[in-house]
């Protein structure tokens, strides 16, 4: 048994550190929370140069990260807000791509992705399809040359500066649920898509996108017609891998930050009883988030997809963050209604935005019920609902 | 690099004391031995026998040397099988003992790797001449006791315990200590080695609370992918498994806590009293949610005697809280994480 990842990870986690203090400025940051976009494109392309957008791929030049140097990547990329949602999106796609797209599509695509110079968005959601994925209704009919796509999706997050979008539509308009579902990988420049902004509680923006009469060549087809579900799984399977405690280490690292920090009168809240147990219990969680997150990277560097392990870490991560947010945002009292942004904010606003942010986390990426209906029905043997 | 998985060895230690359990604990046995105090001495000597009490012990001093680990994961074990055995106070003290090495230390030890006697410690310090709730009290011919700055090994006759009733029908009693004791030492090392040893006494008592928590997860799951109600089974409906996932994922979590902690201890490493803390506090509040949730989920079956979930209920409470709840815990934790410089 051994809790530390070693000298040699923790040295690969300085280099991630020192790539962060070079490219990640604090005018970075603050255009970041200004525009509510987490991407940017020298820093995605510096990335790519390191090949740490696709670290799991082979690529000339590079060496394939293990599963403990990948975790640790996306731990103090996480950690450290760094602009990576496009990054992120665009990878799980291509590694869609990767293992069910055509080889024409694959050579044009991939490698862009792994230097950072193409990145896509999701179009999963749609307005009556959310958790319910396959209640999609954004269709596309075949017609000569191609395909014409019509309907709309939800939080499309990027998908308003994005090279292309995944979509998944039904192809077969007499099918129903997981069947007669395609998924096509449409460049956003085409005619007839429509990109509106949404603004979120955490200041992000994301966006509805609609598709009217959008014309795509069948080579943009990624599944085959009618495994669109099967592909998609694939993307989703890869989404339950990405870190979650980080936001609770943030919001810990801010809240102790405060406390250590003496008020007018020279006291320190840290010096309170009441105030060291919120943040040990806090401190205690984000441990065992960590712990929970540590397993399943150890489970894939032995080759096993930790099928109920990836559900328990994001579920607990997730909301351990939302309940600490709510905890220690009261705990820090009147002071912690200061925004991010303003000039008076304590610990840079970090507080406050926690409690904005950690909403999102239990949301996207799979429900907090739907890891809770994985757990149950695969790990804890209890029937389908 | 991170290494979530056992040893060879702790495989096959794990499953020797699995069917040790199995077959000397189980639940008709537990409930015989809420009859006797919560002890059963078949029980006790097949544990002798095995030299589970004094594992923990350096082979020099008579035991195999065994790490926390090892004891967090046999721990597990006791907590699952609810054993009627106070096997977590008698290793503790008898690391005490050897870790104190002083020639009355060394005595007493001789006499528990010899199985002659059964040492405890008094996981809190007495109030007063009286150690009160004090674990194995109810069964013990000794125990150890931090007496001020002393730490005292007190013979234990009939006469001086009066043994208590309890919520975990655990072997308790409220001890008179009244001035009597040998000395095994004093100073700033009794206190420094009994704080070292509740640490230990903390995470395994954390695992033995993960063993109590996942086996009663495990009763209420079986039952609820049995039961029909309203023409369906009922782990079918989201409002009844979703408490039992989340306990599944908290269970995990203590385990994997409980196994730092342990890790950290046996390395001496800085943050080892704050994990110690954090375990015992976050497994026992795991452990509670977890069995009320296992038992609420029987409807009213869970509220009979003669199910097994209500065993696990009332061990989750009374096992750890002869020391104190979680709060406490967290204040331990906060004790070492923001006061005592370890930080």
């Amino acid at each position: 048994m051994d809790f530390e990842w070693g000298p040699d990870v923790e040295a690969f986690r300085s280099e991630v550190r020192a790539f962060l203090a070079e490219h990640l400025s604090l005018e970075l940051e603050t255009q970041i929370y200004e525009t509510g976009v987490s991407y940017d494109e020298r820093f995605a392309r510096a990335l790519g140069e390191r090949n740490w957008i696709t670290p799991e791929w082979s690529r000339e030049g590079f060496e394939i990260l293990d599963a403990a140097r990948t975790h640790v990547l996306l731990d103090e990329l996480t950690r450290a807000e760094a602009p990576l949602i496009a990054t992120e999106t665009s990878r799980m796609v291509a590694s869609v791509i990767r293992q069910v797209g055509s080889e024409e599509m694959q050579g044009e695509i991939l490698p862009k992705v792994s230097r950072g110079e193409v990145t896509i968005a999701l179009g999963m959601s749609e307005p009556e399809a959310g958790s319910d994925v396959a209640a999609v209704q954004t269709r596309a009919r075949q017609v000569d040359g191609g395909w014409v796509i019509d309907g709309q999706k939800m939080f499309t997050t990027n998908g308003h500066m994005c090279d292309y979008v995944f979509l998944l539509v039904r192809t077969d308009p007499n099918s129903e649920r997981h069947r007669g579902l395609t998924t096509f990988l449409v460049p956003l420049d085409r005619e007839g898509v429509e990109a509106q902004a949404v603004f979120t509680v955490s200041g992000e923006r994301t966006n509805i996108t609609f598709y009217s009469e959008v014309f795509v060549e069948d080579h943009w087809r990624i599944s085959e017609v009618g495994a669109g579900w099967q592909s998609l799984m694939l993307a989703l399977q890869d989404e339950h891998s990405a870190p979650f405690g980080p936001h609770l280490d943030r919001l810990l690292d801010a809240t102790e930050q405060w406390a250590i920090t003496p008020d007018a009168e020279g006291n320190r809240p840290i010096d309170r009883h009441d105030v060291q147990q919120r943040l040990v219990r806090a401190a205690a969680e984000r441990e065992v988030a960590e712990l929970l997150q540590a397993r399943t990277t150890w489970m894939e560097s032995k080759g096993e997809v930790p099928v109920v392990e990836g559900p328990m870490a994001k579920l607990f991560a997730t909301e351990a963050a939302v309940r600490h947010a709510e905890q220690l945002t009261a705990m820090v009292g009147a002071d912690a209604l200061r925004s991010r942004g303003d000039p008076t904010a304590v610990a840079g606003g970090q507080i406050e935005h926690a409690l904005r942010f950690s909403l999102g986390l239990t949301i996207y990426a799979g429900t907090s019920e739907i890891q809770r209906n994985i757990i149950a029905q695969r790990g804890c043997g209890l029937p389908r609902s | 690099m991170v290494d979530l998985g056992l040893s060879d060895e702790q495989r096959e230690l794990v499953s020797s004391f699995k069917n040790l359990l199995a077959k000397s604990s189980p639940p008709e046995r537990v409930r015989a031995a809420e009859e006797t105090a919560g002890f059963d001495k078949v029980l006790w000597r097949a544990l002798l026998d095995t030299g589970a009490i004094t594992m923990g012990v350096p082979e020099a001093a008579g035991g195999w040397g065994a790490s926390l680990v090892d004891l967090a994961l046999v721990a597990e074990q006791l907590g699952r099988a609810a054993a009627p055995a106070p096997v977590l106070e008698a290793q503790v003290a008898a690391r005490l003992l050897a870790a104190v090495a002083t020639d009355p230390a060394k005595d007493c030890l001789a006499h528990v790797v010899d199985g002659e006697q059964l040492v405890t410690i008094a996981v809190r310090r007495p109030i007063g001449t009286a150690a009160e709730l004090t674990p194995a009290g109810a069964v013990c011919d000794a125990m150890l006791v931090l007496d001020g700055e002393r730490l005292v090994v007190v013979p234990v006759a009939d006469s001086d315990r009066r043994l208590v009733a309890n919520l975990a029908s655990a072997p308790l009693a409220d001890v008179d200590i009244a001035g009597r004791g040998i000395e095994v030492a004093s100073g700033g090392e009794a206190v420094a080695r009994f704080e070292r040893a509740i640490d230990e006494w903390l995470a395994l008592t954390a695992a033995a609370v993960v063993g109590i928590a996942s086996a009663a997860n495990e009763i209420g799951c079986a039952y609820a992918a049995e039961r029909k109600a309203f023409g369906a089974v009922i782990g079918t409906f989201q409002g009844v498994a979703h408490p039992l996932a989340d306990d599944a994922t908290s269970i995990d979590g203590s385990r994997l806590l409980v196994q730092k902690a342990a890790w950290s201890l046996d390395r001496e490493a800085p943050r080892g009293r704050e994990l110690a803390a954090m375990a015992f506090a976050f497994a026992s509040e795991t452990a509670e949610a977890a069995t009320y949730n296992a038992l609420h989920v029987h409807g009213g079956y869970g509220f009979m005697l003669e199910y097994d979930v209500q065993l696990y209920f009332r061990r989750a409470r009374g096992w750890p809280r002869v020391w104190g709840d979680a709060a406490a815990a967290y204040e331990r934790a906060a004790q070492a994480r923001y006061r005592a410089g370890s930080r």
